[in-house]
Protein backbone atom coordinates (compact mmCIF):
# COMPACT_ATOMS: atom_id res chain seq x y z
CA UNK A 1 0.00 0.00 0.00
CA UNK A 2 1.54 3.29 -0.85
CA UNK A 3 0.83 6.08 1.62
CA UNK A 4 0.27 9.85 0.17
CA UNK A 5 0.22 12.94 2.19
CA UNK A 6 0.03 16.07 0.95
CA UNK A 7 -0.56 19.42 2.26
CA UNK A 8 -2.25 17.20 5.88
CA UNK A 9 -3.12 19.95 8.44
CA UNK A 10 -4.56 18.77 11.65
CA UNK A 11 -5.44 21.12 15.03
CA UNK A 12 -6.30 19.77 18.53
CA UNK A 13 -9.11 21.59 20.15
CA UNK A 14 -10.09 23.95 17.25
CA UNK A 15 -11.97 27.08 18.27
CA UNK A 16 -11.04 26.86 22.01
CA UNK A 17 -8.38 28.84 23.95
CA UNK A 18 -6.67 25.46 24.33
CA UNK A 19 -6.38 25.13 20.60
CA UNK A 20 -2.57 24.32 19.17
CA UNK A 21 -1.82 23.83 15.78
CA UNK A 22 0.13 20.33 15.04
CA UNK A 23 0.11 19.92 11.33
CA UNK A 24 0.85 22.53 8.90
CA UNK A 25 0.81 21.20 5.91
CA UNK A 26 2.33 17.95 5.72
CA UNK A 27 3.61 16.36 2.32
CA UNK A 28 5.20 13.14 1.83
CA UNK A 29 4.95 10.07 0.07
CA UNK A 30 5.91 6.47 1.95
CA UNK A 31 5.95 3.71 -1.00
CA UNK A 32 5.05 0.21 -0.86
CA UNK A 33 7.67 -1.87 1.14
CA UNK A 34 9.75 0.34 2.18
CA UNK A 35 11.20 0.60 5.67
CA UNK A 36 9.96 4.56 6.69
CA UNK A 37 11.63 6.17 9.45
CA UNK A 38 10.31 9.64 11.06
CA UNK A 39 12.11 11.50 13.12
CA UNK A 40 11.82 14.93 15.05
CA UNK A 41 11.97 16.27 18.65
CA UNK A 42 8.63 16.48 20.85
CA UNK A 43 5.89 18.63 19.53
CA UNK A 44 6.98 18.71 16.01
CA UNK A 45 3.56 16.77 14.72
CA UNK A 46 5.03 12.82 13.89
CA UNK A 47 2.74 11.04 16.57
CA UNK A 48 -0.24 13.13 15.43
CA UNK A 49 1.02 12.33 11.50
CA UNK A 50 1.47 8.91 12.45
CA UNK A 51 -2.27 8.86 14.06
CA UNK A 52 -3.94 9.86 10.83
CA UNK A 53 -2.52 6.67 9.21
CA UNK A 54 -5.06 4.83 10.89
CA UNK A 55 -7.79 7.51 10.57
CA UNK A 56 -7.74 7.43 14.63
CA UNK A 57 -7.52 11.47 13.77
CA UNK A 58 -9.68 12.21 10.66
CA UNK A 59 -9.23 15.22 8.61
CA UNK A 60 -10.85 18.06 9.04
CA UNK A 61 -14.16 17.82 7.34
CA UNK A 62 -16.39 21.09 7.79
CA UNK A 63 -18.29 22.17 4.60
CA UNK A 64 -17.40 25.84 5.63
CA UNK A 65 -13.65 25.38 6.22
CA UNK A 66 -13.37 23.46 2.54
CA UNK A 67 -16.00 26.65 1.13
CA UNK A 68 -13.10 28.83 2.41
CA UNK A 69 -10.25 27.05 0.95
CA UNK A 70 -11.76 26.81 -2.55
CA UNK A 71 -12.55 30.50 -2.08
CA UNK A 72 -8.97 31.24 -1.39
CA UNK A 73 -7.89 28.93 -3.95
CA UNK A 74 -6.35 26.66 -1.62
CA UNK A 75 -6.09 23.12 -2.54
CA UNK A 76 -7.61 20.40 -0.02
CA UNK A 77 -5.80 18.37 1.99
CA UNK A 78 -5.00 15.01 1.01
CA UNK A 79 -4.51 11.48 2.77
CA UNK A 80 -4.34 8.30 0.64
CA UNK A 81 -3.45 4.39 2.04
CA UNK A 82 -3.91 2.80 -0.50
CA UNK A 83 -7.08 2.52 -2.04
CA UNK A 84 -8.33 4.02 1.23
CA UNK A 85 -9.64 7.69 0.88
CA UNK A 86 -8.94 9.32 4.48
CA UNK A 87 -10.51 12.51 3.58
CA UNK A 88 -13.96 10.93 2.76
CA UNK A 89 -15.90 10.37 5.73
CA UNK A 90 -17.37 7.34 4.02
CA UNK A 91 -14.15 5.20 3.97
CA UNK A 92 -14.31 1.92 6.20
CA UNK A 93 -12.41 2.82 8.75
CA UNK A 94 -12.53 -0.60 10.10
CA UNK A 95 -11.26 -2.08 7.18
CA UNK A 96 -8.42 0.80 6.99
CA UNK A 97 -7.52 -0.27 10.47
CA UNK A 98 -7.27 -3.73 9.51
CA UNK A 99 -4.55 -3.37 7.55
CA UNK A 100 -2.61 -0.68 9.00
CA UNK A 101 -1.33 -1.85 12.50
CA UNK A 102 -0.64 0.81 14.65
CA UNK A 103 1.85 -0.07 17.75
CA UNK A 104 1.89 2.74 20.00
CA UNK A 105 4.23 3.84 22.49
CA UNK A 106 4.62 1.68 25.57
CA UNK A 107 1.96 -0.14 23.70
CA UNK A 108 2.43 -2.70 27.03
CA UNK A 109 0.31 -0.57 28.38
CA UNK A 110 -2.35 -1.77 26.68
CA UNK A 111 -2.35 -5.27 27.68
CA UNK A 112 -5.59 -6.15 29.71
CA UNK A 113 -6.77 -9.85 29.42
CA UNK A 114 -6.30 -12.46 31.48
CA UNK A 115 -4.18 -14.92 29.54
CA UNK A 116 -1.68 -13.72 26.65
CA UNK A 117 -3.28 -15.72 24.32
CA UNK A 118 -6.74 -13.60 25.16
CA UNK A 119 -4.54 -10.42 24.52
CA UNK A 120 -3.08 -11.32 21.20
CA UNK A 121 -6.93 -12.79 19.67
CA UNK A 122 -8.42 -9.15 21.46
CA UNK A 123 -7.77 -8.06 17.69
CA UNK A 124 -8.18 -10.86 15.40
CA UNK A 125 -12.07 -11.11 16.91
CA UNK A 126 -12.43 -7.91 16.19
CA UNK A 127 -11.33 -7.45 12.73
CA UNK A 128 -13.35 -10.51 11.58
CA UNK A 129 -16.74 -10.44 10.92
CA UNK A 130 -17.70 -14.18 10.87
CA UNK A 131 -16.78 -16.42 13.68
CA UNK A 132 -13.65 -17.91 13.89
CA UNK A 133 -13.59 -21.29 14.92
CA UNK A 134 -11.15 -22.30 17.96
CA UNK A 135 -8.50 -23.49 15.95
CA UNK A 136 -7.98 -20.83 12.95
CA UNK A 137 -7.66 -18.33 16.32
CA UNK A 138 -5.10 -20.64 18.43
CA UNK A 139 -3.23 -21.04 14.84
CA UNK A 140 -3.41 -17.55 14.27
CA UNK A 141 -2.07 -16.38 17.62
CA UNK A 142 0.63 -19.32 17.84
CA UNK A 143 2.10 -17.41 14.67
CA UNK A 144 2.21 -14.24 15.85
CA UNK A 145 3.88 -15.00 19.42
CA UNK A 146 6.35 -17.32 17.52
CA UNK A 147 7.26 -14.58 15.03
CA UNK A 148 8.04 -12.10 17.63
CA UNK A 149 10.05 -14.75 19.38
CA UNK A 150 7.79 -15.70 22.23
CA UNK A 151 7.49 -19.43 23.35
CA UNK A 152 3.79 -20.02 22.46
CA UNK A 153 3.31 -23.38 24.31
CA UNK A 154 5.20 -21.91 27.80
CA UNK A 155 3.69 -18.35 27.73
CA UNK A 156 -0.31 -18.94 26.64
CA UNK A 157 -1.65 -19.42 29.45
CA UNK A 158 0.32 -16.99 31.24
CA UNK A 159 -1.01 -13.22 32.81
CA UNK A 160 0.24 -10.93 30.42
CA UNK A 161 1.25 -8.91 34.51
CA UNK A 162 3.37 -11.35 35.04
CA UNK A 163 5.68 -10.87 32.04
CA UNK A 164 9.06 -8.66 32.03
CA UNK A 165 9.29 -5.19 30.22
CA UNK A 166 10.48 -6.84 26.96
CA UNK A 167 7.86 -9.78 27.06
CA UNK A 168 4.83 -7.44 27.60
CA UNK A 169 6.12 -5.26 24.80
CA UNK A 170 6.49 -8.55 22.08
CA UNK A 171 3.07 -9.64 23.19
CA UNK A 172 1.65 -6.15 22.63
CA UNK A 173 3.18 -6.22 19.22
CA UNK A 174 1.88 -9.74 18.61
CA UNK A 175 -1.38 -8.30 19.55
CA UNK A 176 -1.29 -5.74 16.36
CA UNK A 177 0.15 -7.69 13.76
CA UNK A 178 -1.64 -11.04 14.33
CA UNK A 179 -4.36 -9.46 11.51
CA UNK A 180 -1.42 -9.84 9.53
CA UNK A 181 -1.82 -5.75 8.57
CA UNK A 182 0.14 -4.84 5.06
CA UNK A 183 1.25 -1.42 6.85
CA UNK A 184 3.21 -1.54 10.76
CA UNK A 185 3.23 2.01 11.97
CA UNK A 186 5.37 2.13 15.50
CA UNK A 187 5.83 4.99 17.49
CA UNK A 188 9.23 4.54 19.35
CA UNK A 189 8.78 0.64 19.52
CA UNK A 190 12.70 0.63 21.74
CA UNK A 191 11.86 3.29 24.42
CA UNK A 192 12.96 2.03 27.45
CA UNK A 193 14.62 -1.28 26.71
CA UNK A 194 17.99 -1.88 27.43
CA UNK A 195 20.35 -2.72 24.30
CA UNK A 196 19.73 -6.34 24.46
CA UNK A 197 16.08 -5.63 24.64
CA UNK A 198 16.57 -2.87 21.75
CA UNK A 199 18.56 -4.71 19.41
CA UNK A 200 15.86 -7.32 19.72
CA UNK A 201 13.10 -5.49 18.61
CA UNK A 202 15.08 -4.08 15.74
CA UNK A 203 15.86 -7.82 14.83
CA UNK A 204 12.16 -8.59 15.39
CA UNK A 205 11.03 -5.38 13.36
CA UNK A 206 12.89 -6.42 10.27
CA UNK A 207 11.63 -10.48 10.12
CA UNK A 208 8.23 -8.71 10.38
CA UNK A 209 9.22 -6.50 7.54
CA UNK A 210 10.27 -9.17 5.35
CA UNK A 211 7.68 -12.23 6.28
CA UNK A 212 4.43 -10.30 7.54
CA UNK A 213 4.11 -7.02 6.70
CA UNK A 214 4.91 -5.02 3.44
CA UNK A 215 5.67 -1.83 4.72
CA UNK A 216 6.98 -0.56 8.03
CA UNK A 217 6.99 2.89 9.29
CA UNK A 218 8.81 3.55 12.34
CA UNK A 219 9.28 7.28 14.54
CA UNK A 220 12.24 7.09 16.52
CA UNK A 221 14.40 9.53 18.89
CA UNK A 222 17.50 7.35 18.29
CA UNK A 223 19.30 8.37 15.09
CA UNK A 224 21.57 5.16 14.92
CA UNK A 225 18.57 2.86 14.84
CA UNK A 226 17.26 5.05 11.94
CA UNK A 227 20.46 5.02 10.35
CA UNK A 228 21.30 1.25 10.75
CA UNK A 229 17.49 0.18 9.49
CA UNK A 230 15.60 2.49 7.21
CA UNK A 231 15.36 3.18 3.76
CA UNK A 232 14.03 6.28 3.42
CA UNK A 233 13.42 9.51 6.55
CA UNK A 234 11.11 12.07 6.62
CA UNK A 235 12.40 14.88 9.45
CA UNK A 236 9.43 16.60 11.06
CA UNK A 237 9.76 19.82 12.17
CA UNK A 238 7.29 22.57 13.30
CA UNK A 239 4.23 20.52 11.97
CA UNK A 240 5.52 19.68 8.42
CA UNK A 241 8.28 16.93 6.69
CA UNK A 242 11.24 19.09 6.28
CA UNK A 243 13.39 16.75 4.75
CA UNK A 244 12.65 13.75 2.88
CA UNK A 245 15.58 11.90 1.98
CA UNK A 246 17.55 8.15 2.73
CA UNK A 247 19.58 8.19 5.89
CA UNK A 248 22.75 8.18 3.54
CA UNK A 249 21.94 11.65 2.11
CA UNK A 250 20.37 12.85 5.28
CA UNK A 251 22.86 12.68 7.55
CA UNK A 252 25.12 14.45 5.49
CA UNK A 253 23.15 17.38 6.72
CA UNK A 254 24.52 17.24 10.23
CA UNK A 255 24.53 21.26 10.82
CA UNK A 256 21.30 21.45 9.58
CA UNK A 257 19.96 18.67 11.76
CA UNK A 258 21.39 19.97 15.09
CA UNK A 259 19.60 23.13 13.76
CA UNK A 260 16.78 21.25 14.39
CA UNK A 261 17.29 19.86 17.67
CA UNK A 262 18.36 16.98 16.22
CA UNK A 263 21.08 14.40 17.06
CA UNK A 264 22.84 12.44 14.24
CA UNK A 265 24.24 8.75 14.35
CA UNK A 266 27.73 8.06 15.80
CA UNK A 267 28.75 7.67 12.58
CA UNK A 268 27.93 10.40 11.47
CA UNK A 269 29.61 12.71 14.53
CA UNK A 270 32.88 10.36 13.38
CA UNK A 271 32.89 11.28 10.24
CA UNK A 272 32.76 15.03 11.01
CA UNK A 273 35.39 14.71 13.72
CA UNK A 274 37.56 12.69 11.21
CA UNK A 275 36.49 15.93 8.45
CA UNK A 276 37.98 18.48 11.25
CA UNK A 277 41.27 16.44 10.72
CA UNK A 278 41.06 16.91 7.84
CA UNK A 279 39.99 13.14 6.43
CA UNK A 280 37.07 13.30 4.55
CA UNK A 281 35.09 9.66 4.78
CA UNK A 282 32.23 8.91 2.32
CA UNK A 283 29.81 6.56 3.63
CA UNK A 284 25.96 5.44 3.97
CA UNK A 285 26.59 6.17 7.72
CA UNK A 286 25.83 2.44 8.58
CA UNK A 287 28.29 0.62 10.76
CA UNK A 288 28.89 -1.50 8.52
CA UNK A 289 29.12 1.06 5.71
CA UNK A 290 31.51 3.19 7.58
CA UNK A 291 33.85 0.51 8.73
CA UNK A 292 34.20 -0.73 4.79
CA UNK A 293 34.81 3.30 4.52
CA UNK A 294 37.73 2.86 6.78
CA UNK A 295 39.05 0.04 5.73
CA UNK A 296 39.23 0.78 1.94
CA UNK A 297 40.52 4.18 3.10
CA UNK A 298 43.41 2.38 5.48
CA UNK A 299 44.16 0.52 2.61
CA UNK A 300 44.52 2.80 0.32
CA UNK A 301 42.29 1.86 -2.48
CA UNK A 302 40.19 5.47 -1.84
CA UNK A 303 37.18 6.45 -1.17
CA UNK A 304 33.79 4.38 -1.44
CA UNK A 305 32.09 5.00 -4.63
CA UNK B 1 -5.59 15.94 25.45
CA UNK B 2 -8.16 16.14 23.00
CA UNK B 3 -10.81 18.63 23.25
CA UNK B 4 -10.97 18.07 26.97
CA UNK B 5 -10.84 21.52 28.93
CA UNK B 6 -11.15 20.16 32.61
CA UNK B 7 -12.82 21.97 35.18
CA UNK B 8 -13.64 24.03 32.14
CA UNK B 9 -11.39 27.23 33.59
CA UNK B 10 -11.18 29.76 30.83
CA UNK B 11 -7.83 31.59 30.86
CA UNK B 12 -8.67 35.17 30.20
CA UNK B 13 -7.23 37.96 33.10
CA UNK B 14 -10.28 39.88 34.18
CA UNK B 15 -11.69 41.03 37.88
CA UNK B 16 -13.08 38.32 38.34
CA UNK B 17 -10.40 35.49 38.00
CA UNK B 18 -8.11 38.19 40.11
CA UNK B 19 -10.62 37.77 43.33
CA UNK B 20 -9.35 35.96 46.21
CA UNK B 21 -10.82 32.12 45.45
CA UNK B 22 -11.93 31.07 49.24
CA UNK B 23 -13.97 34.45 49.04
CA UNK B 24 -15.27 33.24 45.57
CA UNK B 25 -16.57 30.15 47.05
CA UNK B 26 -18.22 31.91 50.01
CA UNK B 27 -19.79 34.48 47.26
CA UNK B 28 -21.56 31.39 45.64
CA UNK B 29 -22.81 30.08 48.83
CA UNK B 30 -24.07 33.61 49.76
CA UNK B 31 -25.47 34.13 45.88
CA UNK B 32 -26.88 30.33 46.17
CA UNK B 33 -28.75 31.19 49.17
CA UNK B 34 -29.59 34.85 48.17
CA UNK B 35 -31.52 32.72 45.26
CA UNK B 36 -33.39 30.49 47.60
CA UNK B 37 -34.60 33.30 49.78
CA UNK B 38 -35.71 35.49 47.07
CA UNK B 39 -39.80 34.81 47.15
CA UNK B 40 -40.68 36.99 43.99
CA UNK B 41 -39.18 37.60 40.73
CA UNK B 42 -38.07 41.06 42.07
CA UNK B 43 -35.18 38.83 44.24
CA UNK B 44 -35.04 36.81 41.39
CA UNK B 45 -33.99 39.79 39.33
CA UNK B 46 -31.74 41.36 41.38
CA UNK B 47 -29.80 38.01 41.33
CA UNK B 48 -30.05 38.27 37.71
CA UNK B 49 -28.42 41.66 37.61
CA UNK B 50 -25.50 40.67 39.79
CA UNK B 51 -25.01 37.37 37.66
CA UNK B 52 -24.75 39.66 34.63
CA UNK B 53 -22.14 41.61 35.80
CA UNK B 54 -19.87 38.92 37.27
CA UNK B 55 -20.23 37.68 34.15
CA UNK B 56 -19.40 41.01 32.21
CA UNK B 57 -16.49 41.54 34.57
CA UNK B 58 -15.08 38.33 33.93
CA UNK B 59 -14.30 38.15 29.98
CA UNK B 60 -15.81 34.72 29.67
CA UNK B 61 -17.26 34.22 26.09
CA UNK B 62 -21.26 34.58 26.58
CA UNK B 63 -21.50 30.69 24.50
CA UNK B 64 -19.28 28.76 27.09
CA UNK B 65 -21.46 30.87 29.74
CA UNK B 66 -24.86 29.46 28.33
CA UNK B 67 -23.28 25.94 27.23
CA UNK B 68 -23.10 25.22 30.91
CA UNK B 69 -26.74 25.75 31.19
CA UNK B 70 -27.11 23.12 28.25
CA UNK B 71 -25.94 20.75 30.21
CA UNK B 72 -28.82 20.82 32.83
CA UNK B 73 -31.34 21.37 30.08
CA UNK B 74 -32.94 18.11 30.84
CA UNK B 75 -32.92 18.58 34.30
CA UNK B 76 -34.65 22.37 33.86
CA UNK B 77 -37.36 21.33 31.13
CA UNK B 78 -38.08 18.16 33.17
CA UNK B 79 -38.40 20.36 36.69
CA UNK B 80 -40.64 22.47 35.20
CA UNK B 81 -42.69 20.58 33.24
CA UNK B 82 -43.74 18.54 36.23
CA UNK B 83 -44.11 21.70 37.92
CA UNK B 84 -45.85 22.82 35.26
CA UNK B 85 -48.24 20.06 35.15
CA UNK B 86 -49.07 19.65 38.99
CA UNK B 87 -48.70 22.55 40.72
CA UNK B 88 -52.32 23.44 40.39
CA UNK B 89 -54.12 27.08 42.27
CA UNK B 90 -56.31 29.07 41.39
CA UNK B 91 -54.76 32.52 41.60
CA UNK B 92 -55.13 34.80 38.61
CA UNK B 93 -52.19 36.58 37.31
CA UNK B 94 -53.61 38.15 34.53
CA UNK B 95 -57.20 37.76 32.14
CA UNK B 96 -58.20 34.77 31.49
CA UNK B 97 -59.70 31.04 33.20
CA UNK B 98 -57.35 30.65 36.54
CA UNK B 99 -57.18 27.35 34.77
CA UNK B 100 -56.53 26.60 31.65
CA UNK B 101 -56.77 22.86 30.98
CA UNK B 102 -57.78 19.92 33.61
CA UNK B 103 -57.61 16.11 32.77
CA UNK B 104 -57.65 13.51 35.97
CA UNK B 105 -54.85 15.03 38.16
CA UNK B 106 -53.04 17.08 35.95
CA UNK B 107 -53.92 20.82 35.35
CA UNK B 108 -52.18 24.03 33.73
CA UNK B 109 -53.18 26.83 35.80
CA UNK B 110 -51.94 30.30 35.73
CA UNK B 111 -49.98 29.92 39.20
CA UNK B 112 -48.51 26.76 37.18
CA UNK B 113 -47.19 28.77 34.57
CA UNK B 114 -45.90 31.71 36.99
CA UNK B 115 -44.49 28.98 39.39
CA UNK B 116 -42.36 27.04 36.46
CA UNK B 117 -41.24 30.08 34.61
CA UNK B 118 -40.11 31.13 38.58
CA UNK B 119 -38.19 27.73 38.86
CA UNK B 120 -36.45 28.10 35.14
CA UNK B 121 -35.07 30.88 36.01
CA UNK B 122 -33.84 30.16 39.72
CA UNK B 123 -32.31 26.66 38.19
CA UNK B 124 -30.50 28.58 35.40
CA UNK B 125 -28.99 30.94 37.84
CA UNK B 126 -27.88 28.37 40.28
CA UNK B 127 -26.23 26.71 37.46
CA UNK B 128 -24.88 29.72 35.94
CA UNK B 129 -23.41 31.07 38.65
CA UNK B 130 -21.76 27.50 40.18
CA UNK B 131 -20.13 27.29 36.87
CA UNK B 132 -18.86 31.34 36.40
CA UNK B 133 -16.72 29.98 39.70
CA UNK B 134 -15.18 27.14 37.86
CA UNK B 135 -14.75 29.57 34.99
CA UNK B 136 -13.07 31.64 36.24
CA UNK B 137 -10.74 29.78 38.84
CA UNK B 138 -8.10 26.99 38.39
CA UNK B 139 -8.60 23.92 40.56
CA UNK B 140 -5.69 24.63 42.34
CA UNK B 141 -6.82 28.00 43.26
CA UNK B 142 -9.90 26.43 44.31
CA UNK B 143 -8.48 24.21 46.25
CA UNK B 144 -6.60 26.20 48.29
CA UNK B 145 -9.90 28.47 48.94
CA UNK B 146 -11.33 25.61 50.11
CA UNK B 147 -8.67 24.80 52.72
CA UNK B 148 -8.52 28.59 53.76
CA UNK B 149 -12.30 28.25 54.24
CA UNK B 150 -11.53 24.78 56.46
CA UNK B 151 -9.00 26.18 58.46
CA UNK B 152 -11.12 26.36 61.58
CA UNK B 153 -11.35 22.90 61.42
CA UNK B 154 -7.77 22.96 62.41
CA UNK B 155 -8.58 23.45 65.37
CA UNK B 156 -10.65 20.07 66.52
CA UNK B 157 -7.78 18.27 64.77
CA UNK B 158 -9.71 18.11 61.33
CA UNK B 159 -6.55 17.38 58.88
CA UNK B 160 -7.37 19.88 56.78
CA UNK B 161 -4.34 20.19 54.90
CA UNK B 162 -4.49 16.82 54.37
CA UNK B 163 -7.78 16.63 52.78
CA UNK B 164 -6.67 19.53 50.69
CA UNK B 165 -3.54 17.83 49.39
CA UNK B 166 -5.73 14.65 48.31
CA UNK B 167 -8.49 17.45 46.56
CA UNK B 168 -5.05 18.70 44.32
CA UNK B 169 -3.79 15.48 43.82
CA UNK B 170 -7.04 14.63 42.58
CA UNK B 171 -7.98 17.33 40.84
CA UNK B 172 -4.09 17.53 39.26
CA UNK B 173 -4.13 13.32 37.72
CA UNK B 174 -8.07 14.03 36.13
CA UNK B 175 -6.47 15.44 33.14
CA UNK B 176 -3.63 13.08 33.22
CA UNK B 177 -5.56 9.93 33.55
CA UNK B 178 -8.11 11.36 30.61
CA UNK B 179 -4.68 11.73 28.58
CA UNK B 180 -3.78 8.04 29.45
CA UNK B 181 -7.45 7.08 28.70
CA UNK B 182 -7.53 8.39 25.21
CA UNK B 183 -4.48 6.74 24.60
CA UNK B 184 -5.89 3.60 25.37
CA UNK B 185 -8.71 4.51 23.78
CA UNK B 186 -6.87 5.09 20.59
CA UNK B 187 -4.46 1.90 21.04
CA UNK B 188 -7.84 -0.62 21.32
CA UNK B 189 -8.95 1.47 18.66
CA UNK B 190 -6.35 0.62 16.55
CA UNK B 191 -6.87 -3.08 17.32
CA UNK B 192 -10.46 -2.70 15.96
CA UNK B 193 -12.22 -2.46 19.05
CA UNK B 194 -15.70 -0.17 18.90
CA UNK B 195 -16.99 1.54 21.56
CA UNK B 196 -20.19 2.42 20.09
CA UNK B 197 -22.18 -0.69 18.73
CA UNK B 198 -23.88 -3.26 20.38
CA UNK B 199 -26.22 -3.34 23.57
CA UNK B 200 -25.70 -1.70 26.84
CA UNK B 201 -23.87 -4.64 28.06
CA UNK B 202 -21.76 -5.17 25.15
CA UNK B 203 -21.39 -1.74 25.49
CA UNK B 204 -20.26 -2.21 29.54
CA UNK B 205 -18.25 -4.79 28.44
CA UNK B 206 -16.10 -2.75 25.65
CA UNK B 207 -14.79 -1.19 28.28
CA UNK B 208 -13.19 -3.68 30.24
CA UNK B 209 -10.33 -2.95 27.71
CA UNK B 210 -9.57 0.44 28.47
CA UNK B 211 -10.49 0.20 32.14
CA UNK B 212 -8.31 -2.66 33.23
CA UNK B 213 -5.45 -0.75 31.42
CA UNK B 214 -6.78 2.57 33.57
CA UNK B 215 -6.51 1.33 36.40
CA UNK B 216 -3.20 -0.29 36.50
CA UNK B 217 -1.62 3.35 35.10
CA UNK B 218 -3.57 4.95 37.94
CA UNK B 219 -1.94 2.70 40.75
CA UNK B 220 1.36 2.72 39.15
CA UNK B 221 0.96 6.50 39.44
CA UNK B 222 -0.11 6.55 42.30
CA UNK B 223 2.65 4.52 43.83
CA UNK B 224 5.49 6.67 41.93
CA UNK B 225 4.03 9.99 43.16
CA UNK B 226 4.59 8.44 46.91
CA UNK B 227 7.55 7.48 46.39
CA UNK B 228 8.59 10.69 45.09
CA UNK B 229 6.96 12.87 47.83
CA UNK B 230 8.83 10.05 50.71
CA UNK B 231 11.93 10.67 48.90
CA UNK B 232 11.72 14.25 49.36
CA UNK B 233 10.81 14.01 52.87
CA UNK B 234 7.53 15.93 52.56
CA UNK B 235 5.13 16.00 55.75
CA UNK B 236 2.05 17.45 55.77
CA UNK B 237 0.45 20.16 58.26
CA UNK B 238 2.39 22.49 60.21
CA UNK B 239 5.49 25.04 59.28
CA UNK B 240 4.97 24.12 55.11
CA UNK B 241 4.35 27.70 53.29
CA UNK B 242 2.38 28.34 50.44
CA UNK B 243 4.07 29.32 47.09
CA UNK B 244 1.38 31.39 46.55
CA UNK B 245 -0.24 33.05 49.60
CA UNK B 246 -3.87 34.05 49.38
CA UNK B 247 -4.90 37.73 50.14
CA UNK B 248 -7.31 39.85 50.25
CA UNK B 249 -7.56 42.87 47.93
CA UNK B 250 -9.87 45.81 47.36
CA UNK B 251 -11.08 43.02 44.47
CA UNK B 252 -12.25 40.57 47.58
CA UNK B 253 -13.75 43.67 49.36
CA UNK B 254 -16.14 44.47 46.78
CA UNK B 255 -17.01 41.32 46.42
CA UNK B 256 -17.87 40.66 50.05
CA UNK B 257 -19.85 44.05 49.70
CA UNK B 258 -21.72 43.04 46.91
CA UNK B 259 -22.52 39.72 48.31
CA UNK B 260 -23.97 41.24 51.52
CA UNK B 261 -25.84 43.74 49.49
CA UNK B 262 -27.79 41.20 47.39
CA UNK B 263 -29.20 38.79 50.29
CA UNK B 264 -30.16 41.76 52.49
CA UNK B 265 -31.57 43.41 48.88
CA UNK B 266 -33.36 40.47 48.21
CA UNK B 267 -34.60 39.42 51.67
CA UNK B 268 -35.77 43.32 51.84
CA UNK B 269 -37.44 42.65 48.82
CA UNK B 270 -39.59 39.99 49.92
CA UNK B 271 -40.59 41.61 53.06
CA UNK B 272 -41.57 44.65 51.41
CA UNK B 273 -42.27 44.45 47.50
CA UNK B 274 -45.47 42.74 47.10
CA UNK B 275 -45.42 40.75 43.68
CA UNK B 276 -46.60 37.54 42.24
CA UNK B 277 -45.64 34.66 44.10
Amino acid sequence: MRIVAERLTYTYNAGSPFRTTALKGVTLTVEEGEFFGIIGHTGSGKSTFVQHLNGLLRLPSSLKRRKKRRKEGEEEPVLRVGEFDLSDRKTDFRALRKSVGMVFQYPEYQLFAESVKDDVAFGLKNFTKEKLSKEQIESAVRDALEIVGLDYREIKDKSPFDLSGGQKRRVAIAGVIVTRPEVLVLDEPAAGLDPVGKQEIMNLLHRLHKEWCKTVIIVSHDMDEIAENCTRVAVFADGAAKYVLPPHELFRKSEELRALGLDVPLTAKLTDALKRRGVSLDSDFTTDGFIRAVIALKTGEGEKP
Amino acid sequence: MKDVSFGQYYPVKSFVHNVNPALKILFLIAYIVAIFLAKNFYGLAACAFVLILIVAFSRVPLGKVLRSVRGVLFLVVFTAAINLLFHGGDEVYWKGPAVYWQWKIFCVSQAGIVFSAFLIVRLVLLVTCSSMLTYTTTPVALTDGIEALLTPLKWIRFPVHELALIMSIALRFIPILMDETERIKNAQKARGADFEKGGLIKKVRSFVPILVPLLLSAFRRADELGDAMDARCYTGGKKRTKYKKLRFSWRDGIAFFLGAALIAGVVLMGIYLRAPL
